[in-house]
């Protein structure tokens, strides 16, 4: 026999299905009726865009792509808003990945950017697409004797001693910078162990957010030149670079959304001392 | 994205944001095209990207030492045969092997002594941001000294790695913090894909709300579930 | 022959990754740099094993005719046939049906479900996490802070051009010193713990991945 609850305890108890609700709510309101507001640019993600801006124009980096269809919203953005900030500073680009899904995404994020249509981009000459490598970090010791003999053919099957832009690369070091956007493992903690801090190459990345906090070490010890972690990351440097996109019309909705979580710890944790107070806590 | 395309991947959305209602067939086939379409996808790229180009290719200009990569690579399906699946054990300990290999130095190098060396900070002049090296170096100190293990810890040892858990749980807070951040740009992103044809959406979410109905019910009228 | 050969291979590949930091010797450098690609093919052919143990997992539970049967059929079925189309056709370029079933069925899929975390991080913020000690205090005040200092509307409430810097500034600072603190304490242990884990692996000290004990 369930004796009757009180308010306190059937809020206490709520059916989960009713959080799910007002959290759906508390996202797609921001994203029908959008609030801008100012957004404040970190200093990690001030220093990573500066680090950019500082290279040299008509140099070449190396951009290794580490994220899947899950990291998207957080770091397609920033991806983007890169190839932006590069291709109107003429920086050339190799890229390949270390994520097997990461592939076509970073081929979708260069057809939007306009690589090759607005840039004037060119294949295999400005820029060059190597594809997916497995072998984690054994991939990035590997490539780091020889990217051509990681890589012997790139996506398009066209031998690696055939490719104009690679005659002159073909170690970390051989580039003005590294720049890794990434999801996981393998990603930023790999590279900075394996590469960065062996080989000294600049550095800079872009993680999601629950691995930021994580990599503020590497970026405080410098072996990070600048850290641009999550959708606010992303939407820093899209200010920064002038592109407003995906990660800054995310924001509204990321404020309305961290705002009812700090709610919900707080209406929770007192339903939790009131319970205590009348003696009746789990 | 084509209209198939687009009613396809909506509706397999709406398969898997289902399991926030209950656990149901819909959610349970979804999960399963997923898992056979990765693990497809994975395999074929193997091949494609790494087997085909480092592998096959390889040794058809001539570099024959890469058949041992082959032939290590072979040995790992002798494990479905038991009278000799112990051979299944070599390429494993080689790999293994290569992974401890670069990890002792990949950690040495870039998580202890470089981190050691950037924790060498000034904590006298600069005013507050010596304030903050000289909390940073204590929170450091702490922290490490709560993973020792060693020794029992109570009396003074016990106070200072209290010290260091309160570090410890700052830092926990903080990554809970960048978690939410992460989770909620997840389904941001996922609601704005929803959101690019509301028809279609609207259709497709009446017709998983009718089949959790139905599908409710009977489970009730048989007995089954909760 | 059973654990000799495997410990040796283990002792020489590792030896030999470490040897490579160390030594720039060119016919060193070449070895290692050989055996980096057998690595990489290796590593490779687990994906393979992984999709056999995975198929002969879900074609016993067709065989048996299990309840389970259809989603493993579906499984099965969908897994074949993207190798198929991956292998024997094009894998890459929009028009490629491979490329095809990667835009319209695995991302919505993968990103979907990791999207389901955020409605269960709400369920468990207002269920679970109470201040019930002082740690989960402090866990609990680091966490609330940097979510206001990460989001545009904490900056509207207190900004960055306020006393302490608001929510931003105050935010930085926690990930800057405390939270640093905290890291680095856990890399460097961790590190020390690999460190060690990894020599012991070398000179076959830890056997369990020999199947075998200490």
């Amino acid at each position: 026999m369930t004796a009757r609850r009180s308010w306190r305890e059937r809020l206490e108890f709520i059916d989960r299905r009713w959080l799910f609700l007002i959290l759906a709510f508390a996202i797609v309101l921001p994203l029908v009726v959008d609030l801008p507001l100012p957004l404040y640019v970190s200093p990690m993600v001030q220093d990573l865009y500066d680090a950019i801006e500082d290279l040299p124009d008509g140099s070449t980096v190396l951009i290794s792509a580490d994220y899947d269809p899950s990291g998207k919203p957080e770091l397609e953005p920033f991806h983007l808003a890169l190839i932006h900030q590069l291709a109107e500073k003429k920086i050339k680009m190799v890229m390949y990945s270390l994520w097997p899904a990461a592939t076509p995404i970073t081929e979708a994020v260069l057809a939007e950017a306009g690589l090759t249509t607005d840039y004037g981009y060119r294949k295999d000459v400005d820029y060059v697409l190597l594809g997916y490598k497995e072998g984690q970090q054994i991939a990035m010791r590997s490539i780091q004797k020889s990217l051509k003999g990681t890589f012997p053919v790139n996506r398009d099957g066209t031998p690696s001693n055939e490719i104009p832009l690679l005659q002159h690369y073909d170690t970390y070091t051989d580039f003005a910078m590294l720049i890794n956007v990434s999801a996981g493992s393998p990603g930023v903690k790999e590279y900075v162990q394996n590469v960065q801090s062996i080989t000294g190459v600049p550095m800079v990345a872009a993680c999601t957010a629950v691995s930021g906090p994580d990599y503020v070490p590497y970026y405080k010890a410098g072996q990070l030149l600048g850290l641009a972690a999550g959708m606010k990351g992303a939407a820093e440097y899209e200010k920064l670079v002038g592109r407003p996109g995906l990660a800054m019309a995310g924001m509204s909705a990321q404020s309305a959304s961290h705002m009812l979580l700090i709610a919900f710890i707080v209406f929770g944790n007192v339903m939790y001392f009131l319970a205590r107070r009348s003696g009746g806590a789990r | 994205m084509d209209a198939l395309q687009l009613w396809i991947s909506t509706a397999l959305t709406l398969c898997i944001l289902s399991f926030l209602w209950k656990d149901n067939p819909l959610y349970k086939l979804a999960e399963h095209l997923f898992v056979g379409i990765s693990a497809g996808y994975y395999i074929a790229l193997a091949w494609q990207e790494t087997i085909r180009p480092n592998l096959v290719e390889e040794v058809a200009r001539g570099n024959w030492i890469r058949l041992g990569a082959a032939i290590l690579g072979v040995l790992m399906f002798t494990r479905f045969v038991p009278k000799i699946s112990w051979l299944s054990r070599w390429p494993l300990a080689f790999v293994v092997g290569m992974y401890a290999g670069i990890n002792v130095i990949a950690f040495a190098s870039g998580d202890l002594i470089l981190q050691l060396q950037s924790t060498m900070v000034d904590v006298v002049h600069g005013g507050w941001t010596a304030v903050s090296n000289l909390i940073l170096v204590i929170g450091l100190a702490t922290s490490l000294i709560y993973f020792y293990f060693s020794k029992e810890q109570k009396g003074a040892l016990g106070v200072v790695s209290r010290i260091g858990i309160f570090f410890l749980m700052i830092s926990f807070g903080a990554s809970f913090g960048y978690t939410v951040m992460s989770r909620m740009s997840l389904a941001i992103g996922r609601t704005r894909e929803l959101m690019v044809s509301p028809a279609t959406t609207g259709i497709l979410l009446l017709a998983v709300a009718v089949f959790l109905f139905v599908w409710g019910r009977r489970q009730r009228s048989t007995g089954e579930g909760a | 022959m059973k654990r000799a050969v495997p410990w040796l291979l283990t002792f020489v590949a590792g030896a030999l990754m470490i040897n490579d930091f160390f030594v720039p010797h060119r016919t060193h450098a070449a070895i290692t740099q050989e055996l980096q690609q057998w690595g990489l093919i290796v590593v490779a052919f687990t994906y393979v094993l992984g999709m056999a143990n995975v198929f002969d997992l879900h074609f016993k539970k067709i065989r048996r005719g299990s309840s389970e049967a259809l989603y493993s059929i579906v499984l099965v079925g969908s897994m074949l046939g993207m190798a198929a189309l991956g292998i024997f056709h094009d894998h890459q370029g929009e028009q490629s049906p491979f490329i095809w079933l990667y835009n319209t069925v695995y991302d919505p899929l993968s990103a979907t479900m990791f999207a389901l975390l955020a409605f269960f991080i709400t369920s468990a913020a207002y269920r679970a996490f109470r201040a019930r000690s002082t740690e989960a205090v402090l866990l609990l005040s680091a966490a609330i802070l940097v979510m206001l200092g990460q989001v545009p509307v904490g900056a509207a409430i207190w900004g960055p051009d306020s006393f302490l810097g608001g929510f931003p500034g105050l935010k930085d600072w926690i990930m800057d010193v405390p939270n640093l603190a905290g890291k680095r304490a856990i890399l460097m242990g961790a590190a020390l713990g690999a460190i060690s884990t990894g020599i012991r692996v070398i000179l076959g000290l830890e056997r369990a991945h020999l199947g075998g004990g200490k």
